[in-house]
């Protein structure tokens, strides 16, 4: 196996782990437990009241408007990653290339502000 | 060794979420299994090679894009039974465009040649990180240089996505009352306050 790859080894011991407390937690639980449900038991809880609707409501569109903001700018971050590593490299013309490229999305993140799409009211 | 039996095993995932996903009863389930399948894609990215892309793929997919299909899976806020109702009236006409989609599959597979340089080309980011170049400094030594412009067209795009989001989906609710933090902050005792001398016995 070649070398960088062992340095994620780490990261699959602790895979490994988390998959199997989680087996365990639930497997032996469903094994070890007695299990007689009822109605009742088996029936949602809602702070002692019966549940007072479905809980599959309808969302307000505000929040996929703040969720799509929020990817355009997890993506322009993830421009930002490979571009501070590079830096050294790729001289003045990388630098202002990166200038422009956040230059055009702060007139959007300008846009989104005098538009007043990031209040919540 | 080792690394074949770890690609079977996020391989295998991947392709079982992928199938869960389209086969979950429950929408929610499906992203969740989306999910999985993401991460697994993210290992498969790693064998490869490509670390960058395999923490993108977390950080952009796991953490905002299975996010806001959670939201739209919410918003859409589908009835389980409304959706199941229609199955077989459009069976036929889902039937054939699988179809057409496998036989467009089946012909592209068919006609596949692997280009003459594709196994250095596999091999060049396992090279270049045995040279000291990590991943993402290769890839950054790139795009903001020799891509310069699909890298500014991806900044465009963005932009028209930030601006078409607004467009779409903000409303303004008249009725609602805003904090307007300059008002507050302009305010003084001079005009808030008014001191009167007040005669005995007389009131205002």
């Amino acid at each position: 196996m070649d070398a960088w790859l062992l340095e994620y080894l780490p990261i699959l011991i602790f895979l490994g782990i988390a998959i199997a407390i989680s087996v365990i937690a639930v497997g032996a639980s469903w094994l070890v437990a007695r299990q007689k449900p009822d109605t009742e038991k088996g029936s949602a809880y809602e702070c002692g009241f019966d549940a007072f609707g479905d809980a599959r409501s309808k969302f307000d569109v505000r929040f996929y408007l703040v969720a799509i903001l929020f990817i355009i700018f997890d993506l322009e971050v993830a421009f930002l990653f490979p571009w501070a590593v590079a830096l050294g490299k790729i001289g003045l013309f990388g630098f202002w290339s990166m200038m422009v490229f956040l230059g055009v999305l702060t007139i959007g993140f300008i846009y989104e502000w005098r538009k007043g799409a990031l209040e919540w009211e | 060794m080792i690394a074949a039996l770890i690609f079977y095993m996020f391989a295998a995932f991947t392709v079982g979420a992928g199938v869960m996903v389209i086969s979950a009863r429950n929408p929610v389930h499906s992203v969740l299994f989306l999910i999985l399948a993401f991460f697994n894609a993210a290992g498969l990215f790693l064998l490869l090679g490509a670390e960058f892309l395999a923490m993108v793929l977390v950080v952009v997919y796991v953490g905002a894009v299975a996010v806001l299909f959670l939201f739209v899976v919410m918003m859409l806020d589908i009835n389980l039974s409304e959706l199941r109702e229609g199955f077989l009236t459009y069976l036929p006409t889902g039937g054939v465009i699988a179809l057409v989609l496998l036989v467009e599959l089946a012909v592209t597979f068919g006609g596949w040649a692997f280009a003459p340089d594709v196994e250095a080309l596999v091999q060049a980011p396992v090279q270049a990180a045995a040279s000291g170049v990590t991943n993402t400094e290769a890839l950054g030594a790139l795009i903001y240089t020799k891509y310069v412009f699909l890298f500014q067209a991806s900044g465009l795009i963005l932009l028209v996505a930030m601006i078409g989001t607004i467009l779409l989906t903000l409303r303004t609710r008249p009725g609602s009352r805003k904090q307007k933090i300059a008002a507050q902050v302009a305010r003084t005792a001079k005009n808030s306050v008014e001191l009167v001398k007040v005669p005995t016995g007389g009131g205002i």
